[in-house]
């Protein structure tokens, strides 16, 4: 029998493929979590309404804060007590609501059941993932400190280190969550659960307003919060330039917990 | 076809899949697969036909790694998927039932993208190009038509170039060109010695393209062979007169019978010169092929003629209830 290429005649449009050996190789890891962390990082840039998350809501907050009472009585400026719970309340949008909407999606779509059986695999998946959310939350603390310092905001110089490790922990604990949510339930849910939730958290759950200022009930509760930490610990750091540790210990747990959680129950279809 | 001694591309030895617990079946564990086994070479294309929910895609995902097995074992390239790593990942293709591409993305970019994940990828232009993706680079991938998606994730499936191909239901909502590029492709692929997987309710698309047969009902395949041997499946006891014959006919590559036979007398090329005719057959329609090859010097290779599909073949061996 002969073996031709001319098999079911010839195709309407292009020719048949140029000789080549059969036979792939992966490219080396970090070059695929990198690519992948671009490819993703450009898909949330493009997106408009996580743009609108990321940078519109939060800055329009900050100017809120300013001109409103609400955050007076700190012994600071309100700019100063605002700023560093609004780069906390980025880091959630970011991470826990945008990263988690678009898991959520792409796991409907096959998406990520596809690219797991690509050299990147499902480790590759979630680094990139991880890596887009913190190239996003570098531009969103770009635009947020341009804007904060035309509004006259004056940060702890010692603040500085603490405040960005306590940021990129707080991202990891929220990466963790979205994952989560992304992984257990539909998209869908998933996008109303997310957004509500960063609601109820930007709002009651002590991330821009301290807990000093939330109603009694909720004051013993959301010390232990991530959005209740994070802020707490970015208002430490760029108020008194010093580390909470309290705070960084719940990050830690909600971290290592949602991430086991997530590890464990993330369906992958 | 003699099957070939070298060693398998993909081998699976009495595969059990449960899934569950289900709430439908009062929280108990249902057997999508139970007991398959089946074989795929280099150069062939291994078609599992079954019908929807026969466990075809959960047979193919299991050796794709993407779902763990319960009992049973399978080698592909030698290596065990569950534990496999990229390597063994940057030698195998996989286009899912369902695309598995993100929505917003557009064709060349992703593409590109996916191409960086391999070290010597097939170059995204030499796909584009095969493919015919160049009509439509500009559109998001949610507003792509059927076929034209079909085709993006077959683009995406060999960019890596792989040495196997798993194709799940590969001629879904494909238009007739698009189906026609395709199974081009295909053949062309298998040709140059990659093994292909794939899975396909239609028994066309086995009949057309597939060396080896495995036909698959509820979890375990029920024969297996090349399209000749199925044809010969030994006809059930109550079978009627059967009107729907195939007329099997070697000889050059690429004739074209438009105009020969008559209207529902369907003619395929499976393979260059290999030939089937499918359709009630009369003896005038023998006669009117056989002048043809007169009129032009042709003198088949080989000719018979059977007296059922494979599709019969297929209802006689799983049954013909609807469920």
């Amino acid at each position: 029998m002969t073996r031709d290429s001319a098999a079911l005649g010839s195709a309407p449009s292009g020719s048949a493929l140029p000789a080549r050996p059969l036979g792939g190789a992966p490219a080396p890891l970090l070059r695929r979590i990198v690519l992948q962390g671009r490819y993703e990082t450009a898909t949330m840039l493009r997106n408009g309404e996580q743009l609108i998350l990321a940078v519109v809501l939060p800055l329009l907050a900050m100017v809120g804060l300013t001109v409103t009472p609400l955050l007076d009585g700190f012994g600071a400026s309100r700019i100063n007590v605002a700023v560093p719970g609004i780069l906390a309340l980025c880091a959630m949008s970011t991470a826990f609501t945008g990263q988690g909407i678009s898991t959520g999606f792409d796991r409907r779509y096959g998406v990520l059941r596809f690219l797991s059986t690509t050299p990147l695999g499902r480790t590759g998946l979630i680094a990139g993932k991880v890596l887009a959310v913190l190239a996003v939350l570098s531009l969103q603390v770009l635009v947020v400190t341009a804007v904060a310092l035309t509004l006259g905001w004056q940060p702890d110089p010692q603040g500085w280190a603490p405040a960005l490790a306590v940021l990129v922990l707080g991202a990891a604990a929220f990466t963790a969550l979205g994952l989560l949510v992304a992984g257990t339930v539909r998209p869908e849910a998933t996008l109303a659960i997310t957004n509500l939730l960063w609601i109820l958290l930007g709002a009651l759950g002590g991330i821009v307003i301290p807990a000093e200022k939330l109603p009694a009930l909720l004051q013993s509760i959301v010390h232990f919060l991530p959005s209740g930490a994070l802020g707490q610990a970015m208002r430490d750091a760029f108020l008194s330039g010093s580390v909470n540790p309290g705070s960084v210990l719940v990050l830690l747990l909600w971290t290592a917990i949602a991430g086991g959680a997530a590890t464990r129950w993330f369906k992958w279809n | 076809m003699v099957r070939s001694p070298e060693s398998p591309v993909l081998s699976i030895s009495g595969l059990v899949k449960d899934v569950g617990p289900l709430p439908t079946l009062d929280g108990k564990m249902l057997r999508v697969v139970s007991g398959l086994s089946l074989v795929a070479e280099r150069g062939q294309v291994t078609a599992l036909l079954g019908a929807n929910g026969a466990g075809k895609t959960t047979t193919i995902e299991c050796a794709q790694g993407l779902q763990k097995r319960t009992h049973g074992s399978i080698s592909l390239l030698g290596e065990d998927p569950d534990t496999a790593g990229a390597g063994l990942r940057s030698r195998v293709g996989v286009m899912l039932q369902d695309g598995g591409l993100p929505p917003s993305a557009r064709p060349i970019p992703l593409l590109k993208h996916i191409a960086g994940m391999y070290q010597n990828p097939w170059p995204v232009g030499e796909l584009i190009d095969r493919l015919g993706i160049g009509a439509f680079s500009r559109t998001s991938v949610r507003r792509l038509s059927g076929g034209q998606k079909q085709r993006l994730a077959l683009a995406a499936a060999l960019v890596g170039n792989p040495e196997v191909l798993f194709l799940d239901e590969p001629s879904a909502g494909l238009d007739p060109q698009s189906r026609q590029l395709v199974f081009g492709l295909i053949s062309e692929l298998r040709n140059r010695g990659m093994g292909i997987v794939l899975t396909t309710h239609l028994m066309d698309d086995a009949q057309r393209l597939a060396d080896y047969v495995y036909i698959i009902d509820a979890g375990r395949n029920v024969a297996e062979g090349t399209v000749a041997q199925l044809l010969q499946h030994p006809l059930p006891p109550d079978a009627g007169e059967q009107h729907i014959r195939t007329l099997l006919f070697e000889a050059d590559p690429g004739l074209d019978f438009t105009g020969v036979l008559p209207d529902g007398v369907d003619v395929t090329e499976a393979r260059a010169g290999s030939y089937a005719a499918t359709g009630a057959l009369t003896p005038a329609d023998l006669a009117a092929i056989t002048a043809w090859w007169a009129a032009r010097g042709i003198m088949p290779r080989s000719l018979s003629l059977e007296a059922r599909s494979l599709e019969d073949v297929f209802l006689d061996i799983s049954g013909r209830e609807i469920r």
